[in-house]
């Protein structure tokens, strides 16, 4: 325990010296050329004629061929050397000596998490690409379900003959002491899209459900006294009485109150995701998402009516709309 | 009945494991290790001890710690509902055991592994107990599943009535984060926070920010609570339990209470706050320094009003005029908080209400009569006035 804490510490005091480091630059071994070009649109299935067409690129806006952006990094990508070749010992930079170092200290997993790229300026054909890399940052270690790791944000930067930046991307790795035992996977994880949790029922709030089921937005009533409640009880707690009917609510309201969550995001969910807590024009109020907004229109005070939809997996929910 | 808890039992001594992300090891160890720390703190042995609580969330029972850590015969244990509410509940468990003679000297626990093992901040998914989960029903399809999500709907709404801004909030994280930068056992230990910082960092829920909440953290932290007389031949300065209290409002739910008339203010905080204020005889202006529980920033403005530092939806003018910082009227949360030192479910902040009276904080402010030390926010809860020995 107390030599894992040491090993950690030594690791981390090391990683320290990585970020901001200069991780080796790869300069394009070939220029940007129409062979590699063809052979990219014909694997991606990519027929646009701006790529291959030198007249069809010559009457476009880019006035002749350039490459598709998205081979950004292709081009800087250095040549396969077989493992079986001398040279694969001796071809290392300072992204592959981090990672060494990563492997030395037990992180002997790695994963690919993010690849973002930016891109400044179409390539055309002749140009010369050279890409250096920076680690950018290194995470705080992270528990993660594959082990506790480390992400490695490395971040190239691509530049032209004349040494101006076309684009850019972020790298970002993850290198992870893989966990003792492989994480239990249920089977219903693996063969179906994950949805909403559905609600847990009983009792006291199963004839509630049941109601959105056949359509129907309920509050509940106290037979004796006529107080509405929301969330439902057993039991009315200004008369004690345990009478209670259902009525079925016209589904107007105003938000009270609301929240856009943004993480973290749970699988089955789609995000940002809008929770309003709703004040229905019966009194009571109600905790439901807010869908169908234009943008700056969700505030506190909003109209809002109550649609009963089915979601994904096939319940039903209500969801409420700004009032047209 | 006349008796009250007021100056019945004091904290004589605190312990801690390191807080961190990771502790690599088991929860009974933390607790265990925790607890041992704080018998040694109060110059007292295991077997002095005699009763024993904690949360009902903690994994580790009573009997487990005792057997760890050598503690013998016990004849109190008992736990507190409803999370971080339950962080100064068990104080006034142990006041009263001391108090009625049920045991002479109890320790307080709560250890928990709630980074690397089970977070908080990943929601309600799983693991909820049964009588929970209608309750919960009404939350799960709809995606309002973690701490941050219920207490940005409070904050939305406050925020509204009030005026408060994400500038207000950013006052109270930049704050505490100043107070961990002094504190060798803070996570944000010489990592200071700009109001930039904050207003830059990514939305969680709308309207919190990251930095608008609290951290998630492996660690432990007990205290030891005796009778003022044997307090009195122990060798730390005791901090006596002035007042001692546990609330839980009318139409209360666990983090959604959202159909009360208001929604802006929290009337179980309240209801502390009167009780507190009325065992020990004390007002706000006697109060000296404060922890408040700070699982999230807007949760501080709402405290600082229930316990009438400041007027209804004044909690954003009396933070902006600098009142938490050392120097200002209240310093409050002078260990980082749990936004800058680490999560341990308010038990930290019970050692550094401590510290503060004994008058060896990172951040000590002059004044140290009595400090405030008060549970979580949104749930029952629970809150306490130490004071020194007379």
């Amino acid at each position: 325990m107390a030599t894992d804490a040491k090993r950690k510490a030594e690791l981390e005091e090391k990683l320290r010296d990585w970020v901001g480091a200069d991780a080796g630059s790869c300069p394009a071994p070939d220029v940007v050329n129409g062979q590699m070009i063809r052979h990219w649109c014909a694997v991606m299935g990519d027929s646009n004629p701006v790529y291959q067409d030198a007249e069809a690129a010559k009457n476009s806006i880019h006035g002749g061929i350039v490459a598709p952006p998205a081979m950004m990094n292709a081009w800087t990508m250095p040549p396969f050397v077989p493992p079986w070749d001398d040279l694969a010992a001796e071809a290392t930079d300072g992204e592959q000596e981090l990672h060494q170092l990563f492997e030395q200290y037990g992180y002997t997993g790695v994963v690919g998490t993010d690849h973002d790229m930016e891109i400044r300026r179409y390539l055309r054909l002749g140009d010369e690409i050279t890409a250096s890399k920076v680690v950018e940052a290194i995470s705080e270690e992270k528990p993660t379900p594959l082990g506790l790791g480390y992400f490695i944000d490395v971040r190239w930067i691509f530049r032209d003959q004349n040494d101006e930046e076309v684009g850019s991307l972020l790298f970002r790795t993850m290198r992870y002491q893989p966990a003792q035992e492989a994480m239990p996977v249920s089977s219903a994880a693996v063969s179906s899209v994950p949805t909403r949790l559905p609600p847990p029922k009983g009792h006291d709030n199963a004839w509630w459900w049941e109601g959105i089921d056949r359509g129907e937005l309920l509050i509940q009533k106290c037979s004796a006294c006529g107080v509405l409640r929301h969330p439902p009880r057993p039991m009315c707690g200004e008369c004690q009485s345990l009478d209670w009917e259902p009525e079925a609510s016209a589904g107007s309201g105003t938000v009270y109150s609301f929240t856009v969550l943004h993480h973290p995001q749970v699988p089955g969910y789609e995000y940002p995701l809008v929770v309003g807590l709703i004040e229905l024009d019966e009194g009571t109020r109600i905790v439901a998402n807010v869908v169908g907004c234009e943008p700056g229109e969700l505030q506190i005070g909003l109209v809002v009516e109550a649609h009963i939809e089915k979601v994904e997996g096939g319940m039903k929910l209500p969801f409420f709309r700004p009032a047209r | 009945m006349s008796t009250t808890l007021k100056d019945e039992a004091a904290i004589v001594g605190i312990g801690q494991t390191e807080f961190s992300k990771n502790s690599g090891r088991s929860e009974l160890q933390l607790a265990s290790e925790a607890v041992a720390a704080a018998i040694e703190d109060a110059g007292l042995r295991p077997a002095d001890i005699d009763g024993m609580t904690t949360f009902s969330m903690d994994a580790n029972q009573e009997i487990e710690v005792a057997r760890a850590v050598g503690i013998g015969n016990l004849t109190y244990f008992g736990r507190v509902e409803y999370g971080g509410g339950a962080a100064i509940g068990v104080m006034l468990q142990a006041a009263m055991a001391v108090a009625t003679g049920v045991a002479d000297t109890v320790v307080v626990y709560r250890a928990f592994n709630e980074r690397s093992g089970r977070r908080y901040s990943t929601g309600i998914a799983e693991g909820i107990v049964t009588a929970d989960l209608i309750h919960w029903s009404w939350y799960l399809p709809f995606g309002l599943l973690t701490p941050a999500s219920w207490v940005a709907m409070f904050t939305q709404r406050y925020m509204h009535e009030y005026g408060c801004k994400s500038r207000d909030l950013a006052e109270v994280a930049v704050t505490t984060r100043q107070h961990a930068v002094n504190n060798p056992n803070a996570w944000f230990y010489e990592r200071p926070l700009t109001v930039e910082d904050h207003q830059s960092s990514r939305m969680i829920c709308e309207p919190l920010r990251l930095f608008d909440c609290c951290q998630e953290s492996d660690g432990g932290a007990a205290c030891v609570v005796t009778s003022i007389e044997r307090a009195r031949d122990l060798p730390h300065r005791p901090a006596v339990i002035r007042g001692v209290a546990q609330a839980a409002g009318a139409d209360q739910e666990n983090m959604t209470s959202f159909y009360r008339p208001s929604i802006s203010h929290r009337p179980e905080m309240d209801l502390v706050a009167k009780q507190v204020y009325a065992m020990s005889g004390l007002g706000p202006d006697d109060i000296d320094a404060a922890i408040l529980y700070d699982a999230f920033t807007p949760i501080v403005l709402w405290q600082l009003e229930s316990f009438g530092f400041c007027a209804r939806g004044e909690g954003k003018d009396f933070v902006m005029d600098g009142n938490l910082g050392v120097g200002g009227r209240l310093p409050t949360n002078t260990n980082g908080g749990q936004l800058s030192e680490a999560y341990i479910h308010g038990m930290n902040g019970i050692s550094e209400g401590v510290r503060l009276i004994r008058g060896d904080s990172c951040n000590q402010p002059e004044k140290n009569d009595h400090v405030l030390v008060t549970g979580g926010v949104g749930v029952p809860t629970s809150g306490m006035i130490l004071g020194q020995l007379d």
